[in-house]
């Protein structure tokens, strides 16, 4: 599959099994209903509209702290998502929104998390960058650039342990890639065959740096050659691309615990932050442009499925009006739901506290 | 109906933000995602956005205005539509006037300070019932002694003050002359020393040293120096200088018979000393049958339970008796609450956990402001008969002094051995004229010579 | 009763536990083929194989976030470190994911993991490999620490961490692995949070934990000995939790307090236990608590330098006498 794969499963004389694995997963596009090609189109839509209600909303400081919005890649949670099977999971850093939608949290307890009310998927302890939902298989949600790449090999460690045919996958931003986490993680994930597909989401800007200033080498993927382990390059804004070349990789994560690599290109239309306040410094008025006139992953697909006839002009409105009410509705609901109760501060700290067992003894806070 | 744009939060750390620029003119049309206006924040220059479609109805704030975070900036509404500016809460600053802003803020502040530190002042000087001798709070810490540090462990004086050991006379033996557990506990068994034991070496339990009082005479008897005044220091200060200036004192004197209560105190507490404390066991005092039989005396003449209110006379409708306690501060003065209705052994019970408490600082001020009346005992000093000031709102004070052992001639003209006590009542004459005052005393003479009629 | 090493006491307990609860893996540098640096997980590989004791690559940050994604899903993975100074090169993983995973998500997610390995100075070693990072740990709440002082407390405190489900950080110590003590041969627990008095005594208490607790002994029998001075020795064992009961009920019974721990004085341990003594017992002390701690510099090199710089009985007595 990948640039490389000739030399690498040369190397590994595993290129009949990757050969199989591309076999499986082909015509993953072509399997769709218009009824699922719906459902990702919707879901897009949706993941931006409510980005862009919990923007207003952080204006109009019912949101604090840091916002990290997701608006122009929402092609790849989405892709990534339709190809979860039951036993595969999916961890991602602080701009999390996408996928938490994607996975199927919904956007009330997504945007009351936001703000800070017990009505939240964490019970407004998390915020926006710590989204979890470990019975949709979504680990979260990690605010800490890369600090999460050796988690998803964990999860990938335990579902081999466990003998589970699945593979997780641990997306990154291309800032990531410069952290030694990131390359620890790589190391152990080829060194010991986990079942991990790690995702670039390459949107060219490590905060508000271009990946031209900080990252040697490109493109980055390539830097798993190094560790044995197969790569490619995607172009995000297609969802079927993405699919297409991903859902292979899945497969051979599951099927021969091998990792992989891949680098999806995209664009984040808003800054790092909301806060960030030169995205239009560091980059061009002109070049957002042109993402958003000719790369936007929404837009294009829309283009796609009027032309396969899956849409209508009808039914992207109603899509549309549908996706904004139930952002509004959301908003309407996070903003009537109750803070946290102030003892909250003290649960979900240790599990014996919560728990009360028996053998509980000593202190463990430290207030008085 | 317009929609009204607000200053948005364009960072974490935003507050407000200053207007630098129109992008949208009175009247341009406006759709979702267009720049109105650039927004100078904390960080940097940002754009503010329309999350509306229509025409900008109107520009709420000019170009340089500082504008706080949420505050209206702009309408928007329908092509044609009609927009009153002034239904809309206006909250900016004025245009780049933060710098003098900041004084004007700093005076609000004080202001408020000043503002909150009043009522404290109010009460302390001010109504009815609220003007007890030292009814500010006691201070929660002691007013610094700058003269001498005692080093004495934490423990070492909690002991001391529970045993009421005079540590200033002690020496210590811990490390640096601290006073320890050790020294206390040897000062209950030996008393406190007046052996020369010089600065003993290791860990000698005994305390050693010349107490101060016994120090051969000759030079300066004490320090000088100036000790700070207190808050409780201060209130006493004020509040009984003006007692004793505004109020009109006078003065009444009675020498009771005290041998009915001592028998009566000796037949009770024989019969209730050793009953565990929740069953009302313990020891009645002279001082509780005081004040009982005052409470008593008020009820009976409640023309003494009153107080002076300039275009009144206000007559309470209970006996509170208050008693004054002295502390390490000064003097404070709770209250027994409706006394008159309380038996002997509950204002015992009362009276005992006050005074704990006053030591302790730990009174309420609900706990000694209140009072109508007020019973100053200096017995234990044995002092033969003192006269008290008033404290105020009340119209009278009793100051009682020590039991005495006298000669008296008997009913048979015999001269035996008697219990004498006398009583001086202090009266705002005011209130209570000499009469008045005069029957007061003999009641609580007739209840005092009398106990059984207090059950009556 | 038979007299085992530490070093036995803790492979004993990983032996238990790995044969009781078969999501028990262990990962860390040289654990498996190599039989451990500090041979703590001997014969372990042999018995247990490839899939569940691991061999890592000198890699903390990886292995140890590997290990706290695995736990997520119920793996329970005992992480050795060759040293708890190498925490330093993993503290994002140590020190923000497994401690703040549970409270973030709500308690939707669980890090049952281990972190464990030495923790101590006095070994000549140098300033980058003798650090004692209890006190960063006990500092974050989210996570458990235990130092246990001795073989017996070693096997039944390893036991519970093992079998909790919220992060525990074992800090062990290489000048005890090699030490024995009387330990039973039946199974036993020692719940986490519960101090032992190792010497009962009137005149002062002595609070310690890990090697300090031995050290602390040491000082008590000199004490007694030649000053005749009775003191009370208390082993915390866990630093969080904490028994502050033991703790305050010692003081309340001698009225002063020694605290010996081996981490540097600023901040360290014995800080926050001064804290609580004086909060709590204040009027039950008849003088100032004082702290025997490592010297405030980074470890020296120079042996003898170094056996002043970490607490030693000398040290701890003449602490005792400045205050009696």
């Amino acid at each position: 599959m990948s640039k490389n794969s000739n030399t690498t499963t040369t190397a590994n004389g595993k290129s009949g099994t990757a050969q199989s694995a591309k076999k499986k997963s082909a015509g993953v596009n072509a399997s769709l209903t218009r009824e699922d090609k719906v459902l990702l189109y919707r879901d897009m839509v949706r993941i931006r509209r409510f980005e862009e209600r919990s923007l207003h909303a952080y204006q109009q400081g019912k949101i604090g702290g840091f916002l990290h919005l997701y608006i122009g890649q929402e092609s790849i949670a989405v892709a990534s998502a339709s190809l979860m099977g039951g036993h595969d999971h999916i961890i991602t850093a602080y701009r999390d929104h996408g996928q938490a939608l994607s996975v199927g949290m919904t956007m009330n307890e997504c945007m009351a998390e936001l703000y800070g009310k017990f009505t939240g998927c964490s019970k407004g302890k998390g915020g926006s960058m710590h989204f979890f939902a470990p019975d949709k298989n979504y680990w979260g949600g990690h605010g800490i650039v890369a600090g999460q790449t050796p988690l998803g090999a964990g999860i990938a460690f335990a579902l081999k342990y466990k003998k589970l045919k699945g593979c997780c996958l641990c997306l990154l931003g291309d800032g990531a890639v410069n952290q030694g986490a990131y390359h620890e993680s790589l190391n152990l994930a080829a060194l010991w065959n986990l079942p991990v597909v790690y995702i670039i989401e390459n949107n060219r800007y490590s905060m508000g740096t271009s990946q031209e200033r900080s990252s040697a080498g490109a493109p980055l993927a390539r830097r798993a050659e190094s560790y044995d382990m197969d790569w490619d390059v995607v172009d995000g804004s297609s969802v079927y691309e993405i699919r297409k070349k991903l859902a292979p990789a899945m497969q051979r994560a599951r099927d021969e615990h091998r990792p992989c690599v891949l680098e999806i290109q995209t664009y984040r239309y808003r800054g790092h932050s909301v806060a960030d306040a030169n995205h239009e410094k560091y980059r061009s008025k002109k070049e957002i442009e042109d993402y958003k006139q000719n790369h936007d992953p929404i837009m294009l697909f829309q283009q796609t499925l009027l032309k396969e006839g899956v849409l209508t002009d009808e039914k992207i409105d109603e899509i549309d009006r549908e996706a904004k009410n139930e952002a509004a509705e959301s908003a309407k609901f996070a903003d009537e739901s109750p803070y946290p109760p102030e003892e909250e501060i003290f649960t979900d700290v240790y599990w014996e506290v919560d728990h009360k067992t028996e053998k509980n003894q000593g202190r463990l806070f430290f207030n008085d | 109906m317009a929609t009204i744009i607000e200053m948005p939060k364009l960072s974490d750390t935003m507050t407000a933000g200053t207007l630098v620029k129109w992008l949208k003119k009175e009247g341009d049309s406006v759709s979702t995602g267009d720049m109105l206006a650039e927004v100078e924040t904390d960080k940097a220059t940002m754009e503010l956005e329309s999350f509306e479609d229509g025409v900008l109805l109107k520009q709420l704030v000019k170009n340089g205005a500082e504008v706080p975070v949420g505050s209206p900036v702009a309408a928007i509404g329908e092509k044609g539509e009609k927009f009153d500016p002034s239904s809309v809460k206006q909250e900016s600053a004025p245009e780049k006037e933060s710098e003098q802003d900041a004084p004007k803020k700093e005076q609000t502040e004080e202001a408020r300070t000043s503002e909150k530190a009043e009522p404290r002042e109010e009460t302390a000087s001010g109504e009815a019932g609220g003007s007890e001798t030292a009814q500010e709070e006691p201070p929660s810490e002691p007013a610094p002694d700058t003269s001498r540090r005692l080093r004495i462990s934490p423990l070492a004086r909690k002991l001391a003050r529970e045993k009421g050991v005079p540590v200033e006379r002690l020496k210590g033996s811990g490390p640096g002359g601290r006073i320890v557990k050790a020294d206390i506990q040897a000062a209950l068994e030996q008393g406190v020393p007046a052996d020369t034991g010089k600065d003993g070496a290791g860990r000698s339990k005994a305390p050693a040293g010349v107490p101060a009082m016994y120090a051969a005479s000759g030079g300066t008897i004490a320090e000088e120096k100036d000790i700070p005044v207190s808050n409780m220091r201060g209130t006493i200060a004020r509040r009984l200088l003006e007692s004793k200036t505004q109020i009109p004192h006078y003065y009444l004197e009675v020498e009771v018979d005290a041998a009915p209560i001592l028998a009566a105190r000796a037949s009770i507490n024989a019969s209730i000393a050793e009953l565990p404390p929740e069953k009302g066991g313990g020891k009645l005092s002279v001082n509780d049958f005081i004040m009982k039989a005052a409470a008593e005396a008020l009820r009976r003449v409640p023309a003494v339970n009153c107080s002076w209110a300039d275009s009144s006379i206000k007559q309470h409708p209970a006996a509170h008796v208050s008693f004054a306690v002295a502390i390490d501060e000064g003097l404070i003065t709770p209250v027994i609450f409706d006394a008159h209705a309380k038996t002997l052994r509950h204002i015992s019970a009362e009276t005992k956990d006050l005074a704990w408490k006053a030591k302790n600082k730990k009174l309420k001020p609900e706990e000694f402001t209140g009072g109508t009346f007020c019973v100053s005992n200096l017995g234990m000093f044995g002092l033969d008969r003192f006269s008290a000031i008033i404290n105020p709102p009340n119209a009278a004070i009793l100051a009682v002094g020590a039991t005495r052992k006298i000669p008296v001639v008997s009913g048979n003209d015999q001269i035996e051995i008697g219990h004498r006590m006398a009583l001086t009542l202090s009266c705002d004459h005011r209130v209570v004229d000499g009469a008045t005052g005069a029957e007061f005393l003999a009641t609580l003479r007739n209840l005092l010579e009398n106990p059984a009629l207090m059950l009556a | 009763m038979p007299q085992i090493t530490y070093r036995k006491a803790l492979n004993d307990a990983f032996a238990e536990e790995l044969e009781r609860d078969e999501n028990v893996i262990m990962l860390g540098e040289e654990i498996a083929q190599y039989n451990g640096a500090y041979k703590v997980t001997e014969g372990l590989h042999a018995r247990f194989g490839d899939g569940r004791i691991m061999d890592t690559p000198i890699s903390e940050a990886g292995f140890a976030g590997l290990g706290i994604g695995a736990s997520m899903l119920g793996v329970r993975p005992i992480i050795e470190l060759m040293f708890w100074s190498f925490s330093y090169v993993a503290f994002d993983q140590l020190f923000n994911n497994a401690p703040m995973i549970r409270y973030m998500s709500g308690g939707l997610i669980n890090v049952p993991i281990v972190v464990r390995g030495p923790a101590n100075g006095g070994t000549n070693v140098g300033a980058t490999h003798s650090h004692t990072p209890e006190n960063f740990a006990a500092y974050t709440p989210g996570l458990k620490v235990v130092c246990p002082s001795n073989a017996y407390d070693a096997k039944g405190l390893m036991k519970s961490a093992v079998r909790d489900n919220d992060p525990v950080f074992v800090m062990e110590n290489t000048l005890l692995y090699g030490q024995k003590w009387d330990v039973p041969e039946e199974e036993y627990l020692i719940p986490l949070g519960k101090a032992d008095i190792k010497r009962e005594g009137t005149d002062i208490s002595l609070i310690a934990h890990g090697r300090c607790v031995i050290t602390c002994l040491e000082a008590a029998r000199v004490l007694k000995e030649e000053h005749e001075i009775d003191a009370e020795v208390v082993d915390l064992r866990s630093i969080r939790p904490l028994d502050q009961e033991a703790i305050i009920d010692s003081v309340k019974k001698t009225n002063r307090a020694v605290l010996v721990d081996e981490n540097k004085p600023f901040c360290g341990t014995s800080a926050q236990i001064a804290a609580l003594i004086q909060e709590h017992a204040f009027d039950y002390l008849d003088a100032p608590v004082k702290r025997v701690s490592s010297l405030d510099a980074p470890q020296i090199y120079s042996k003898p330098l170094e056996d002043e710089m970490v607490p030693n009985a000398k040290r701890i007595v003449k602490a005792v006498q400045e205050i009696l």
